[in-house]
């Protein structure tokens, strides 16, 4: 499938994203060592159009487009959607009114 | 319809239920350092510091392929402070699959999966405007051919309202070509289906004829027409984008690991 590219620059995105996804120990992390471990052992092959090559290739690219949509979804939800409503002082600050000053104590 | 114990909220730990029978807290922080995965009796098990994941109808959580385990698992330590379960589509396919909370049987599962050509996006064509119909048809037409091509079908497309006339014949096709998977690879064919609101565009994508991407852009063609005219809004459009994309890419995986049996195999070496 020639939309998928090069099957290293899709391993490079992938491991990539994993590191994004794990933090400090992203090589120690089963999914890093699977990726890997899958890549290399589909790689010796003498056929061109080795069909568990291309499946492999397919999952990675697929896995690749999950792990960058989510985090691409977390940013968006983070940057728009999380922030709440705003109090009732930031909104008197936006457009420029004074709250009342309520009086405190008893009556 | 039975409901679950009402004790079993959360994803593995029991706790106070005031919600809908069958919905996770959105949040919660997180409240373990490692995650593993360990090989059970059913298959294998994901491991939240020394207690196993359970479902939500508190049910053992077991997988039966590695990759989906150490998948799943990635997605569980992921999470930073909070564990947000609306990321975590894989585990959530996984928990569908193994409760069945909406109790169907195989063939009523792929009963709705076929229902969806009836009413299939690449088949419902607009006439107007010209420039959009021109891009339906320069678009959709090759999915659909490849579609009749590859299942030895007649399919076609309509502008009616009414949609497109599907044949007996190709329904009965797709049946039994979906009856080959097994329970859980339908459950998400059929989540692909929902997502996609196609099941062309599912089956190009499962059949690997296309990528998740390519299948996502097809199924919002009229979307991406109307943001190329009237421009793009960020907090919609990308947000819609990036989750379709992201339930597309995991209803896929996940049907593609569930099917699968590894095997290397090794060729002679010819001298």
């Amino acid at each position: 499938m020639e939309a998928l590219g090069a099957p290293l620059r899709t391993l490079r995105a992938l491991l990539r994203e994993l590191r994004h996804a794990a933090g400090r120990s992203y090589r120690d992390s089963p999914a890093y060592r699977h990726v890997l471990a899958a890549f290399r052992a589909h790689r010796v092959t003498t056929e061109k159009l080795c069909r568990a090559q291309q499946e492999l290739h397919f999952q990675a690219a697929t896995y690749l487009c999950l792990l960058r949509s989510v985090r691409e979804h977390e940013a968006l939800h983070r940057e728009y959607h999380g922030k709440g409503e705003r109090s009732p002082q930031e909104v008197a600050r936006l457009v420029g009114f004074r709250l009342p000053q309520q009086p405190r104590g008893k009556g | 319809l039975s409901r679950p114990p009402p004790a079993a909220a959360g994803s593995c730990l029991v706790g106070p239920c005031g919600r809908r029978a069958y919905a996770p807290p959105a949040e919660r922080k997180r409240f373990y350092q490692n995650v593993s995965i360990s090989q059970g009796e059913g298959g294998f098990e994901i491991n939240l510091d020394h207690r196993k994941l359970k479902t939500p109808q508190a049910k053992l959580f077991t997988v039966p392929s590695e990759a989906l385990a150490i998948a799943v698992a990635t997605e569980w330590d992921s999470q930073k402070d909070t564990i947000k379960f609306y990321t975590m589509h894989l585990t959530t396919l996984c928990n569908t699959a193994l409760d069945n909370p909406t109790q169907r049987n195989k063939t009523q599962l792929i009963r709705a999966a076929v229902k969806f050509l009836e009413t299939d996006t690449v088949c419902y064509r607009v006439e107007e405007p010209p420039a959009l119909a021109e891009l339906q048809k320069n678009e959709w037409d090759p999915v659909v051919t490849w579609a009749e091509k590859r299942y030895n079908v007649t399919i076609g497309s309509s502008t009616s309202i009414l949609g497109p006339n599907i044949p007996a014949s190709t329904k009965e096709t797709f049946v039994s070509h979906l009856a080959s998977y097994n329970m859980w690879a339908l459950q998400g064919i059929e989540f692909v289906i929902t997502q996609l609101k196609s099941l062309i565009l599912s089956m190009s994508l499962i059949d690997r004829h296309i990528t998740v991407e390519k299948a996502v852009l097809l199924s919002r063609l009229e979307e991406e027409y109307q943001i190329r005219r009237w421009g793009n809004v960020e907090w919609a459009h990308d947000y819609d984008l990036c989750e379709l994309r992201a339930r597309t890419a995991a209803g896929t995986l996940f049907v593609h690991l569930c099917s699968e049996s590894s095997s290397v195999k090794h060729k002679l070496l010819q001298d």
